[in-house]
């Protein structure tokens, strides 16, 4: 498998020398958020929508990526004339805290000059850390107001966090495919990838770098049980079913015939290590364990939106089990105890989590009109 | 034999039945439609009434359709949903064409009134005199243009009569601040001031309710 480390790309950031002050009490100075823009701010500055990632994801929303050269990751969402369309809206989306591609995570240095990086010592950062530094972009960016803050899966967790953080810099929200807090399920199937990492020989307690390798044996397997999560039964059996790769036959040996499904989950595993980087893994999938917006508002969600004059827009899919509905449906009926604009979309899809990134037409035309509606509510030109 | 149409909660015969509501909603106020199907109603009295209009509907394609035009609609229902809103949440909450076929009527209007000032209810009147005719005349359960299921698919489980409405509201104090009873497209049926006439006459019946004032209602 592939050792070479990730190579560093020069993103366009932002620094921010005073940091951040972080939930587990660390300032992290200085701070860098990496991102990049799509379309153009009109002249009151109202038109912003800001994007935000997934687990795996980054700023390259609408474009190319860099490092892989594979097609925008939500580019069937946001583009010109797409729902989230960037010949109207002016499109932002930054790295998390925390990443891998260039905004400031396991892989920077822990003070400005030194040589010694992060690593696996970097304070943990929560979803709400993420958000306060997406919040210092954007003030910097001199926007006061988001027309809208749009997300999935993890980024769907910081829609929420913008939303209960920053309620009147946030006119519309569309937090899809997530949950107000990490189930225990989940949270297990985390571990078992972080499991796999540490377990790697290459891991090097975290200081992989110094030995010139990455732990790309473990973040493989990691990938491998993760992608599972994101798909479902019907679209497993439906891509691969049974299907060996080569001829039918008995194998004389154990190994000797694979599964198709095996050597696609292979295939996930050993292009992800290509990209991503081990420590950002842990860190990020950390972060998401321990989102839960209900413990921090004394046990209950609604409080988190107590007042909110945000219009929601929840979207869930049917066959998604890491994100099932009925975890969007409790955060609707808690934005209905603080009587707040909701709209409610369960999308009938068997393509499980997945969904969200795929073309999904209804999914799609809900966010176009929602939006619609919204600039019509917000009087946007 | 002809093909059913597809099981939809309650058949609607929106667009006049809608225009009589709205005319009992006063501008610029918060109403939630409940069963509001693709939102025309919601959609009327935004663009034309200033109001903060939402809506709940159960049938999920109907619900992606509304949101798709931009309009505030969640996917739930009457007997569920409703319990998580606060209370004096809405100036209106309304229940067009679908108290008929809750699972629990009595506790919907309670519902109805605790998150909202008022209620707007309307529902098909099982009291019309070709529903009376055809019972009596063929034995069986009357088929009509609303009342269009047989008796063991139809979602409306809980017919009544106008008069039977009127006995409830009286029951559980509830002030009829307006009510008429309309032919099936949604006129109005000149039968406002007689019960019994309306009773018989009416296709469907159209209440506005409030809860009493006063220390009755407070001892209730």
């Amino acid at each position: 498998m592939d050792q070479t480390p990730l190579p560093q790309i020069n993103h366009q950031h932002e620094t921010f020398t005073e940091g951040l002050l972080l939930d587990c009490g660390t300032v992290l100075a200085p701070l860098q958020i990496a991102y990049r823009t799509y379309g153009t701010l009109n002249a009151d500055r109202s038109n912003a929508i800001l994007i935000c990632h997934a687990l795996t994801g980054d700023q390259y929303v609408a474009e190319q990526q860099p490092l892989t050269g594979k097609p925008a990751w939500w580019g069937n969402l946001v583009g010109p004339a797409k729902p989230v369309d960037t010949n109207r809206y002016f499109v932002i989306c930054a790295n998390v805290l925390g990443g891998c591609m260039g905004s400031t995570g396991p892989r920077s240095p822990r003070s400005t000059g030194s040589e010694d990086l992060w690593g696996i010592d970097l304070p943990p950062i929560t979803i709400q850390d993420m958000v306060r530094a997406q919040k210092m972009l954007v003030n910097r960016l001199q926007i006061t107001r988001l027309f809208a803050v749009v997300g999935g899966s993890m980024g769907g967790m910081q829609v929420l966090a913008w939303a209960s953080l920053f309620p009147e810099a946030v006119f519309a929200a569309v937090p899809v495919a997530t949950a107000p807090y990490h189930s225990a399920q989940n949270i297990a199937f985390h571990e078992v990838g972080r499991q796999a990492i540490f377990a790697d020989p290459d891991f090097f307690g975290g200081r992989y770098w110094e030995h010139g390798v990455v732990p790309s044996r473990g973040l493989a397997v990691a990938r491998m049980t993760a992608h599972i999560t994101y798909l479902s039964e019907a679209a497993l059996t439906r891509k691969f079913g049974r299907r060996l790769q080569g001829n039918n036959a008995l194998s004389p040996v154990l190994f000797g015939e694979r599964f198709a499904v095996e050597s696609y989950l292979e295939h996930q595993g050993s292009s992800f290590v290509r990209r991503f980087d081990a420590n950002s893994y842990l860190c990020i999938t950390r972060a998401m364990d321990f989102f839960d917006l209900a413990a921090d508002h004394g046990g209950s969600l609604a409080s988190a939106f107590r007042g909110s004059r945000t219009r929601f827009l929840l979207v869930s899919f049917s066959s998604d089990w890491l994100f099932p509905t009925t975890e969007s449906r409790i955060l609707a009926r808690a934005l209905n105890q603080v009587a707040a604009n909701v709209s409610f979309v369960e999308i009938i899809s068997d393509k499980g989590h997945d969904a969200f990134l795929l073309d999904e037409p209804d999914f799609h035309r809900t966010v176009s009109g929602f939006l619609g509606g919204a600039a019509e509510a917000a009087r946007l030109k | 034999m002809t093909e059913l149409a597809p099981v939809r909660f309650v058949a609607k015969n929106m667009r006049v039945d809608l225009e009589l509501i709205a005319g009992m909603i006063e501008p610029n106020t918060r109403v939630l439609d409940i069963g509001c199907g693709d939102g025309a109603l919601i959609d009327y009295l935004f663009r034309t009434r200033g109001c903060d209009a939402r809506g709940i509907e159960i049938d999920m394609a109907e619900v992606t359709r509304a949101v798709a035009h931009g309009l505030p609609v969640m996917q739930g229902d009457a007997d569920n949903d409703l319990v998580h809103y606060p209370d004096n949440a809405f100036d209106y909450v309304v229940l067009s064409r679908t108290l008929q076929a809750v699972e629990q009527p009595l506790e919907v209007l309670r519902q109805m009134l605790r998150i909202g000032t008022r209620a707007i209810v309307s529902f098909p009147n099982f009291g019309h005199w070709s529903l009376r005719w055809q019972l009596l005349s063929t034995g069986r359960m009357p088929m009509t243009q609303t009342w269009s299921r047989m008796w063991y698919e139809t979602p409306n489980i809980h017919p009544c009569t106008i008069r039977d409405f009127f006995d409830l509201c009286d029951a559980e104090g509830y002030v009829v601040d307006q009510w008429l009873a309309a032919d099936e497209a949604g006129r109005r049926a000149p039968w406002r001031r007689a019960r019994l006439l309306a009773n018989l006459f009416g296709e469907q019946g159209l209440f506005v309710l409030r809860k009493a004032v006063g220390p009755s209602a407070e001892t209730r």
